[in-house]
């Protein structure tokens, strides 16, 4: 076996740590709740597997975690300790350990430095309440092996007493081997994880016999299995779950029930395989590509009347359509995938903040693309912690109020019209908009005036704006203002919504509206100024077509803006052509109206043409246009051209429709200074030309020289002066900027030198006049040659200087390392 | 037209394989490497609010380029509706860009002896995209740094919206 072998099994490992650790998380969280023998046995099996391959493997910090763990573990299940709040926390702490070991290995290869002394200790304490802390090396390793092994071989029952005896089953052996090979070799040591690999899986992957299981739930005793298990063996041909319910030891139902179990643990080890996820995304990839060329052969087929191609791009299509969705459904995953997460952050927070809280799922195996979920995870983990901080009162408070103490937290995801919905709904106090409309007015968020004007639904949706919190102390969970509108903003990257409903007293609903897919999406083809644009269909609302009489009579306006009197409402109208600066080409009167809706604004995207709804494959812009406003994407159309997908909130605001357009261009300042504050500060050279004032970055610079006049020569075109033994040609600024200068004394020159030996260059200024440390700042709308910006600088307005108008790149290069 | 068989591999570390366009009244140079293919004039998808060194989007088998105007981009005079153009599709880290041209060149190897730095007072508003001249016989080859060129953030991509 060899390295990259060696590399697969540890991979393997990881992966599957990962996930049994998530279930753990959420089998531990339950277990607190309603203490159940099968959850126990669960959180036992996952641990044990841990902690069994990862001894062969050579892991000796996480085997040693893992171990002191386990052993607690086993009591709690056979009773011998109680299921407490501690305990849990203990394990929790273990898992986050085994988890952090994991990033350390998958990161470095190595376990890393830690070794966790505290938590092993405290396990160690809570293993052995009465006693004192016991070294976790004193334990034997493999008892717990040695219990679950005899436990599968009734003829050799063990005891709990017995735990400590040499082990039984088949393990013991391989186990020795391998902790023997751990410090040799490194094929041995594969060789041995390899083979422990495949006897873990067995004991995981098996799935439990109806005894065993019957035994787990408490429903028989060992003995009673032992003698059916004789009955069997002495020729009995039913099934051991038949005869435990002739002896009337079993009820039947409780037989059904673990045959149930089984039958949905079967089909989960045997018909699923695990799938690169990067194999799927260029499956996606291809099937994109096929949409396409499918698009363009359909378009073909409509000018081209052969009745066996129209059959065959008939059964392409099909075949294409029913690819595509299948493919598709390879990227869902329930959304349980990341609400599994939820129970233990419920747990940690309301422990840390004092309140009682419960977490209901509704809807876990609701399906979506798992681009989506991971892009909503941290969406929906900042919503539940806001629900528990702010939403939920103390139990103290809920008492006086009459609720019950303990408080209610409801997700429940869905399926409509297309889109994934997710609800995120408390029992708590509300959002009371009178508090909300007097901290927005404290924050500077709203005038005092457009508070008043602000319906309450108006004033709740503040929350979404950034630098805006409610809470009155700043917790280490939530109200430092960042966040609510983070996690808008992050839904809507997706093109997603996010919605409050809040009644004061009742509680608080948040509803996340996301799309099944981002790759492939249905959208509506419309043509303005000679271009093709895509609508995606999800913010289609209705399309209206005024002809004759009503083109000119329907579009009126209000104070100069456009509108339409669509059922006796006003709709704003948005000239698609006014917003883009395109020539309208509309191929008859009428006035073809598309009506839209984005984030909480409806409005008329008025176009030249409607022409036709495609399915289309979403491509992003290259990064050269990130900076482009109103387009969400490109697709390719039928006919090979390309064609934007409008984002229809960007267009919006372009036109300023948008009702948050306001608040959207705070944050993006927000945004904005956030990031100057990293950028750090940098020397700045003023120097003065003519009249003006220019600046420019001293790194530039690598020497500011004083050079007489009379040393002056002129050489070809150029002047020139001999400096430090070379020819250092001269540009003179005030020339190549076009500005009269006069300098002062008419003896001297004023010259930057950039570049250093033969490649440099001497740039004559009138005069320097300071050298500040700032940032540089300026607005870049100039045309002027050779200069970058304006800016203010001391109190007075300076231009900034473009260097590379004038030195070369080669010489700046050299001058900044110089610097 | 890029026709030009490219020679032996060069033994001699002395020389750079450049593919040669023309534009404007100059001969430019870029590294072969970097050449993806060569494109004949194509119909590009106009962005609309975008800077017009951006030509638009074009379909490169399925994929959306870029499409840069090199003689914008670089400051030169513009070329008229009915001048020939030609797209040489550069590869990129963050994937295809296709640069407008006038007319492709041959691929040359050009010893790097005849390689000289630009005079350093080498105006216009393209001397920061030149890195460099390659003095051959026929003419001046003129360096240029794509990265550059094709630099985002010296792009002005955004124009104001017109009221």
């Amino acid at each position: 076996m060899n390295t990259s072998e060696f590399d697969e099994v540890m991979v393997e490992f990881i992966t599957e740590s990962r996930e049994n650790l998530d279930e753990l998380d959420t089998a531990l969280v339950t277990l607190e709740q309603h203490p159940d023998p099968g959850v126990i046995a669960k959180i036992f099996r996952a641990v044990h597997t841990i902690k069994g391959t990862s001894g062969f493997l050579g892991l000796s910090t996480l085997e040693s975690v893992t171990h002191i763990g386990e052993n607690l573990l086993s009591k709690m299940r056979d009773g011998a300790l109680p299921i407490t709040q501690e305990n849990t926390t203990a394990l929790l702490g273990m898992a986050d350990a085994v988890r952090s070991i994991l990033d350390s290995v998958e990161a470095t290869g190595g376990e890393g430095t830690e070794t966790y002394p505290r938590l092993i200790e405290e396990l160690s304490r809570l293993n052995n309440p009465d006693a004192a802390p016991v070294a976790p090396a004193a334990e034997t390793p493999s008892a717990p092996a040695a219990a679950k092994g005899s436990r599968r071989k009734p003829a050799a029952v063990a005891e709990p007493a017995a735990e400590s005896a040499p082990a039984p089953a088949g393990q013991r052996p391989t186990k020795a081997r391998a902790d023997a090979s751990v410090t040799q070799l490194k094929p041995r040591k594969v060789k041995a994880a390899a083979q422990a690999k495949k006897a873990e899986e067995i004991v995981v992957e098996e799935p439990a016999r109806t005894g065993e299981q019957l035994i787990d739930l408490g429903l028989i005793t060992e003995a009673q299995l032992d003698d059916a298990l004789l009955q069997q063996g002495a020729g009995d041909p039913r099934h051991v779950g038949e005869i435990l319910v002739e002896h009337e030891i079993v009820k039947p139902a409780d037989v059904v029930e673990v045959l149930k179990t089984q039958a949905e643990e079967r089909p989960s080890s045997n018909e699923s395989i695990r799938v690169d996820v990067g194999l799927l995304d260029d499956l996606m990839n291809l099937v994109g590509e096929l949409v396409l060329a499918r698009n363009q052969i359909l378009q073909f087929n409509a000018s081209f009347f052969d009745p066996s191609f129209s059959a065959t791009s008939q059964r392409l299509n099909l075949i294409t359509s029913e690819l595509q969705e299948g493919v598709m459904k390879t990227r869902m995953q329930p959304i349980d995938n990341i609400w599994n997460k939820f129970p233990r952050i419920v747990r940690d927070l309301s422990l840390s903040c004092g309140k009682n809280a419960r977490l209901e799922m509704e809807g876990r195996h609701t399906e979506v693309d798992k681009t989506l979920l991971e892009a909503i995870k941290d969406p929906l983990t900042h919503l539940i912690r806001n629900a528990l901080d702010h939403g939920l009162e103390s139990p103290a408070v809920r008492m006086t109020t009459g609720k019950p103490v303990e408080g209610t937290v409801r997700l429940s995801a869905y399926h409509e019209g297309g889109q994934v919905i997710i609800e995120i709904a408390d029992d708590g106090a509300g959002i009371d908009a009178n508090v909300i409309r007097r901290k927005a007015v404290q924050k500077g968020v709203l005038s005092a005036d457009e508070a008043a004007i602000r319906t309450d639904r108006e004033i709740v949706n503040v929350i979404f704006q950034p630098g805006f919190s409610t809470a009155d102390q700043v917790s280490n969970i939530s109200g430092r203002g960042v966040g609510m509108d983070v996690v808008k903003t992050n839904i809507e990257a997706i093109g997603g919504t996010v919605d409050v409903q809040t009644v004061v007293g009742r509680g608080t609903t948040f509803k996340v509206k996301i799309p099944l897919t981002l790759a492939i999406i249905p959208a509506l083809l419309v043509n303005a100024g000679g271009e093709r644009y895509a609508i995606p269909q999800v913010s289609l609302i209705e399309l209206v077509r005024l002809d004759g009489d009503s083109a000119v009579s329907g579009v009126e306006s209000v104070q100069g803006a456009p509108v339409h009197r669509l059922r006796g409402k006003l709709l704003p109208l948005v000239f698609l052509n006014e917003v883009f600066g395109t020539e309208s080409r509309p191929s008859d009167d009428a006035v073809n109206i598309v009506v839209v809706q984005s984030d909480d604004t409806q409005f008329g995207l008025v176009v030249d043409d409607i022409s036709d709804t495609a399915e289309i494959v979403v491509k992003p812009l290259g990064r050269l246009l990130k900076g482009a406003a109103g387009f969400a994407g490109a697709t390719i159309m039928g006919d090979g051209r390309v064609a934007l997908i409008l984002d229809l909130l960007g267009v919006a605001q372009l036109a300023g429709v948008s009702s948050s357009s306001a608040a959207r261009a705070q944050a993006e300042a927000n945004a904005a200074r956030a990031l100057d504050a990293n950028f750090e500060r940098e020397s700045i050279l003023i120097v003065g030309i003519g009249e003006r004032r220019f600046a420019l970055p001293l790194a530039h610079v690598t020497r500011l020289e004083e050079l007489p006049l009379a040393a002056v020569r002129t050489a070809g075109d150029h002047r020139v002066v001999h400096y430090r033994d070379q020819i250092l040609p001269l540009v003179t600024l005030a020339d190549r900027l076009g500005i009269y200068s006069q300098p002062d004394d008419g003896q001297s020159l004023q010259v930057l030198v950039c570049g250093a030996g033969e490649r440099s260059v001497g740039l004559i200024v009138d005069s320097v006049f300071d050298i500040v440390d700032e940032r540089l700042e300026y607005s870049d709308r100039t045309e002027t040659y050779g200069v970058m910006g304006t800016t203010v600088i001391g109190g007075e307005v300076t231009d900034v200087l473009d260097i590379r108008a004038f030195v070369a790149h080669d010489i700046l290069v050299a001058a900044e390392a110089a610097a | 037209m890029n026709t030009t068989t490219l020679s032996q591999p060069s033994h001699q570390s002395t020389t750079v394989n450049l593919c040669t366009f023309r534009l404007h009244e100059f001969m430019i140079g870029i590294d072969v490497t970097l050449v993806q293919e060569v494109l004949n004039r194509q119909d590009a998808t106009r962005i609309p609010l975008v800077s017009d060194v951006v030509q638009g989007l074009i379909n490169l088998r399925g994929e959306i380029v870029t499409t840069i105007d090199l003689r914008r981009r670089l400051g030169l005079p513009q070329r008229s509706a009915e001048d020939p153009c030609m797209n040489v599709v550069i590869r990129t880290a963050d994937g295809p860009v296709a640069l407008t041209v006038d007319q492709i060149g041959d691929v040359i190897d050009a010893d790097e002896s005849l390689f000289e730095f630009p005079p350093p007072t080498l105006g216009g508003p393209h001397r920061e995209f030149v890195t460099g001249v390659f003095k051959l016989d026929e003419n001046l080859l003129l360096l240029i740094d794509l990265d550059r060129v094709l630099d985002p953030t010296t792009i002005k991509i955004r124009t104001e919206v017109p009221v």
